[in-house]
């Protein structure tokens, strides 16, 4: 193990924690349950997350086939259609995104790209991944309790969410989705701790903040964004736990339900509303910006160029962290809050589009000028581009506050919400587990299914949110499970019905990606070490994949930033974060 | 190749879409054409970012995909763009914001000859009430409804005496007169959506929410919920008619006033317009 | 929402400032090379970073419940909270058991053994005395008239101290491990032993705020502030 101290030959300071041996694993469960290795983590938590992202795929099938064809699936009541578009909004947002791209990746990265052996808390760190699992066990047991699942809505607005008028109001779906929820943020508070305190002291020697990948700048920031964000959505349930168990009227007004008065009185579901968006917003960009970071390394790595203006990029993802916590209300112009409020929100939201604008731009000049091997990170990156600069502009529509007033609460906001947390960030899962499995698992996917996977989802997605605008701009209401009304026009049917087989391929689509991952695992082509060749230090490792403890005998130094792509003068294309030859040994230094 | 072309295909089909399909936002019939003309001109705005953006991609991939011997071209970042791209940027947001905080401003300020009406909103219907001749609504509580008094009006306010009460009926109003529609929930919350009047807002539970607008064209406007209030969310419908001022008059001689309810016997009707006790519901 | 924005506030501020001083603004580029500069925090020990950010996490807790009552506050039936007086008793045990765990920090920085025990000791009784009080308060406002949904003060401040009672049993818990550990030495405990007196320091902080915010104080010195700026 590496000495504390200070080396006297080199000047290197010493390292922020004493390189000390991860805990080993004897015994079976320690091993492979109760493991606190961060890397065996992250499978945990995406594997959970992927299989009841899976029910919440099914469930966006069951949606669409009422909405492309009304009335023909009979099982499909409007209690039934409301449990699953809150359901589905729910695990998709919470705990299919931020548990993947934070308790998935993060896990699996954060000690890889800074260079540390682990978490600096193993012990919090697997008692993260189990509270989680509690959390989705008690999410999906709603499914199976009397009343079924709630039907409020993701945003489980008060007064409703707990009335008899709400499926799984005033029986155990409401009830359960809180308790979930505050398991949920209960567990992702003890992997925040870990992830933010390990990038904060855990980095090797060498690595400055400034070398850090986007990829940890991403993760890092959306992790601090939601150890301030996620309290707000915990006081919220609790409050409304209260509300609904215990006769309180923290957020429930007099009022008169079916013709019979409530007990209730004086409280304010708006109270409601402000405290679920100062978590809701943030959380829109704790999704948003790991994706960024990961965006930009997949894209630095695959163009053979170092990413363009990372001093930029750096300030802008905490300048949009820091944004988005002045901006929630602009969920709530039509809300009945004051009215003043419209004039402040819609600006900082709007200002908040300029340092997003300015991440696109230095996207695509990283693309410009580089040598674009069209990889299926790439294309995936390429995909996240287009899905995700389409979703951002429809973001200016219903952030401009006057814009937003016929478009709120209508399918526009539905396409525009999937199409920029919804399709982009997973265009960028996508791309990183193409990206990263030959390092987690030593092969390659395979690219042919990758190409269909890709190309069907790409398209078909557009194919699915792009129009939906249009039927939104048409005056068609969200959460209607049928859409016929008087101004709406007989072609927006059969539109919709498309839209549904567009949405039923590309669910197809991602049981070859499942396949793909499946077979990739046993037959999959060798991958080496280092197969896409880049610089950043997670491919550094001693053996690939990366065994516990990951460096081995001695930790890395690192001696530059994670861009050194096709420097003049260097011998290869790239030069390793950890590789200490100097540039001035070389010739043509530009 | 196949990549380059798939991105012009894309902003191709967007812009087709846009300009060539069917699908466009209902004919307007209220005064707020603005918020229509701030809608379009962040649609050019976005439309051209958008169409340069995704072309320029296209350009680089087709242009710099990789071939034996191509390198990269090194160059950390270049100040001079970065600064260059964000006025630009900063720039067309202004030009969207601006017209947008102008019509705000319009949105919220309501015109002091507009007349106010009321919308209540329960699961899963809508009920209305006009001023009647002293052109002012009584006061209101949730604690007075009762299935004579759905509305809750104060059977003590005189004020409330004349209100016409339109309960599970349709929504009558005047062409060419402002109107400032009073919102009121008595359970959960709603939204008032009439598409064509593009205004909207919700109902809130224990407050009064409020828009204005005026009707610029007669016919039959539907009304919807906006804003998921439970199972029967999709079903809450309404009409609103818009009458020229003779028919409108003609509808509101048959309606019954508050008074002829029978929770609305005791009232006195108000003899004079001088509010007694009688305050903003 | 004003206590949580001005606490977000500084928590950015302090963020920025701690970027700042970490080089942002240079280009990382150009400095290649064994290191460039020193690593971050250098003298500041992984427990008491991982503690600082926990304390951010349930201050901004904390800022948002105060948040909600403020604005509940807004509506028409708030009145004020009449607090039953063990309250105020309760108060100041957990200023007595807050001095106790720093005496504990200094004994174990003196190398006192036996000090340390008994302040620990004396910090952990104080603590439990506290909670103890805080059951008497809960008891006390049932009896007369302020039950949990009968007024939203009492919903609130049952919620409230419920929270707060809360982190502080995980303190407790924290507090008896240190404790096992004592035999080692008051050397080993030290780090340990200040990171609990931070903690309840924090505990004592949140709860005089929480108090301030709920018996109105804190709105009546904002309003003071606004009218002495104004």
């Amino acid at each position: 193990m590496s000495s504390v101290s200070e080396d006297p030959d080199t000047g290197i300071p010493p390292a922020e924690v004493p390189d000390l041996p991860p805990p080993h694993a004897h015994g079976f469960w320690s091993r492979w349950v109760f493991s606190q290795d961060a890397k065996y983590i992250a499978l945990q938590y995406s594997g959970t997350a992927i299989a009841i992202g899976l029910v919440a795929l099914v469930l966006s099938w069951l949606i669409r086939m009422q909405l492309g064809f009304p009335g023909v699936f009979d099982f499909i009541s409007a209690e039934a259609y409301y449990q699953f578009i809150t359901m589905h909004g729910m695990i998709m947002v919470v705990y299919l995104l931020t548990a993947i791209f934070l308790g998935g990746f993060g896990n699996y990265l954060i000690p890889l790209m800074v260079g540390a052996r682990d978490m600096v808390f193993p012990f919090v760190n697997m008692l993260s991944f189990w509270v989680y699992f509690l959390a989705v066990v008690v999410l999906a047991a709603s499914f199976f309790a009397p009343g079924g699942p709630t039907g409020a809505g993701w945003t489980l607005y008060p007064p409703q969410a707990i009335l008899s008028g709400t499926p799984g109001g005033t029986q155990w779906g409401i009830v359960l989705m809180l308790v979930s929820l505050i398991l949920f943020i209960i567990g992702f508070t003890m992997g925040g701790l870990n992830y933010a305190v390990t990038v904060l002291q855990a980095r090797t020697r060498g690595m400055t903040l400034m070398r850090m990948p986007l990829t940890i700048w991403g993760i890092f920031t959306a992790t601090v964004m939601a150890l301030l964000a996620f309290p707000a959505l915990f006081v919220a349930s609790v409050m409304m736990l209260f509300d609904r168990l215990l006769g309180t009227s923290f957020f429930m007004p007099a009022l008169v339900e079916m013709g019979e008065q409530l007990s209730y009185g004086g409280g304010s579901p708006i109270v409601f509303q402000h405290l679920f968006w100062f978590f809701g917003h943030p959380e829109v960009y704790i999704v948003a910006l790991p994706a960024f970071g990961i965006v930009s390394d997949l894209i630095a790595v695959h163009a053979r160029k170092n990413i363009f203006g990372y001093r930029m990029m750096v300030w802008a993802i905490v300048i949009i962290g820091a944004l988005s916590f002045i901006v929630w209300a602009h969920h709530m112009y039509v809300s009945g809050m004051h009215p003043y409020f419209g004039f402040f929100f819609a600006t900082t939201t709007l200002i908040i589009a300029v340092p997003t604008a300015l991440k696109v731009y230095n996207w695509i000049l990283t693309l410009w000028r580089g040598d674009i091997h069209l990889t299926l990170p790439m294309l995936f990156a390429l995909g996240f581009i287009v899905t995700f600069l389409n979703g951002g502009l429809t973001g200016l529509f219903l952030g401009n506050v006057v814009v937003d007033v016929p478009l709120s609460d209508t399918m526009f906001v539905v396409a525009h919400f999937h199409m920029v947390m919804g399709v982009a960030p997973i265009m960028v899962i996508f791309g990183a587990i193409y990206h990263w499995f030959p390092l987690i698992s030593g092969r390659m996917l395979s690219h042919r299914m990758g190409l269909i996977h890709f190309w069907v989802t790409f398209i078909g997605a557009y194919a699915i949110f792009f129009p939906m605008h249009y039927v939104g701009l048409v005056g068609v209401p969200r959460r209607y499970p049928d859409i016929s009304a008087s101004f709406v026009p007989d072609s927006v049917a059969t539109l919709n019905a498309f839209i549904t087989v567009a949405a039923l391929t590309v669910g197809a689509a991602q049981m070859l990606f499942l396949f793909n991952v499946a077979w990739s695992l046993a037959r999959g082509r060798k991958a080496g070490h280092n197969p896409w060749r880049a610089a950043s230090l997670e491919w550094q490792t001693p053996e690939v994949p990366p065994r516990h403890g990951n460096w081995g005998e001695e930790l890395p130094l690192v001696y530059r930033w994670a861009y050194d792509y096709s420097v003049p003068g260097a011998p290869r294309d790239f030069i390793a974060q950890d590789d200490p030859g100097h540039r001035a040994s070389w010739s043509h230094v530009p | 190749m196949i990549v380059a072309a798939s991105l012009v295909l894309i902003v191709l089909f967007s812009v087709a879409f846009h300009l060539v399909s069917p699908w466009w936002w209902t004919p307007i019939a209220s005064n707020w054409g603005y918020i229509d003309t701030t809608l379009v001109i962040t649609f050019w705005i976005t439309g051209a970012v958008f169409t340069a953006v995704v072309l320029f991609m296209a350009w680089c991939v087709f242009r710099y995909r990789h071939k034996p011997g191509r390198v990269a071209h090194y160059e950390p970042e270049s100040k001079r763009l970065e600064i260059w791209l964000t006025a630009l940027t900063a720039l067309g947001v202004a030009a969207m914001l601006a017209p947008g905080l102008v019509v705000w401003n319009r949105f919220i300020t309501v015109p002091d000859d507009a007349t106010e009406i009321e919308v209540v909103a329960q699961q899963w219907f809508w009920s209305y009430r006009l001023p009647g001749a002293d052109g002012q609504l009584g006061s209101s509580d949730v604690t007075w409804i009762s299935a004579d008094n759905p509305l809750g009006l104060n059977p003590h306010d005189r004020l409330g005496a004349d209100d016409v009460v339109i309960d599970g009926g349709d929504l009558h109003l005047p062409i060419g007169k402002p109107v400032k529609v009073l919102l009121r929930s008595v359970d959960v919350l709603h939204d008032f959506y009439v598409p064509e009047f593009r205004a909207k807002m919700d109902m809130v539970p224990g407050m009064v929410t409020y828009f204005w607008f005026t009707p610029t064209r007669t016919g039959e406007f539907e009304v919807l919920c906006a804003e998921l209030c439970g199972t029967g969310h999709g079903y809450m419908r309404g009409y609103v008619l818009i009458d020229e001022e003779a028919e409108y008059e003609a509808w509101l001689g048959e309606q019954l006033t508050f008074a002829g309810l029978p929770a609305g016997e005791g009232v006195q009707v108000a003899n004079t317009a001088e509010p007694i006790g009688g305050s903003d519901p | 929402m004003s206590i949580v924005l001005g606490f977000v506030a500084l928590v950015a501020v302090i963020a920025l400032t701690w970027l700042w001083r970490q080089g942002v603004a240079e280009r990382p580029w150009l400095e290649t090379g064994a290191v460039t500069r020193s690593p971050s925090p250098g003298s500041q020990p992984t427990g008491r970073a991982g503690l600082g950010v926990f304390l951010i996490v349930a201050g901004g807790l904390f800022a948002l419940a105060g948040s909600a009552v403020t604005m509940r506050m807004g509506y028409a039936d708030w009145f004020e909270m009449r607090l039953p007086r063990v309250v105020w008793a309760g108060t100041a045990l957990l200023a007595l058991s807050s001095l106790a765990l720093q005496a504990a920090v200094f004994a174990a920085r003196r190398g006192d053994g036996p000090g340390l025990a008994r302040w620990i000791g004396a910090g952990a009784a104080s603590m439990a005395a506290f909670l103890l009080a805080q059951g008497l308060a809960w008891a006390r406002m049932a009896e007369t008239g302020q039950g949990l949904a009968a007024t939203p003060g009492a919903s609130f401040f049952y919620l409230i101290s419920g929270l707060h009672g809360l982190h502080i049993l995980g303190g407790l818990v924290a507090l008896a491990r240190v404790a096992t550990r004592l035999r080692a030495g008051p050397g080993a405990a030290a780090p340990a032993v200040a990171l609990c007196a931070i903690y309840w320091h924090f505990l004592l902080i949140v709860w005089i705020a929480m108090l301030a915010i709920l018996t109105g104080w804190a709105s009546d010195a904002a309003a003071l502030c606004r009218a002495i700026l104004s």
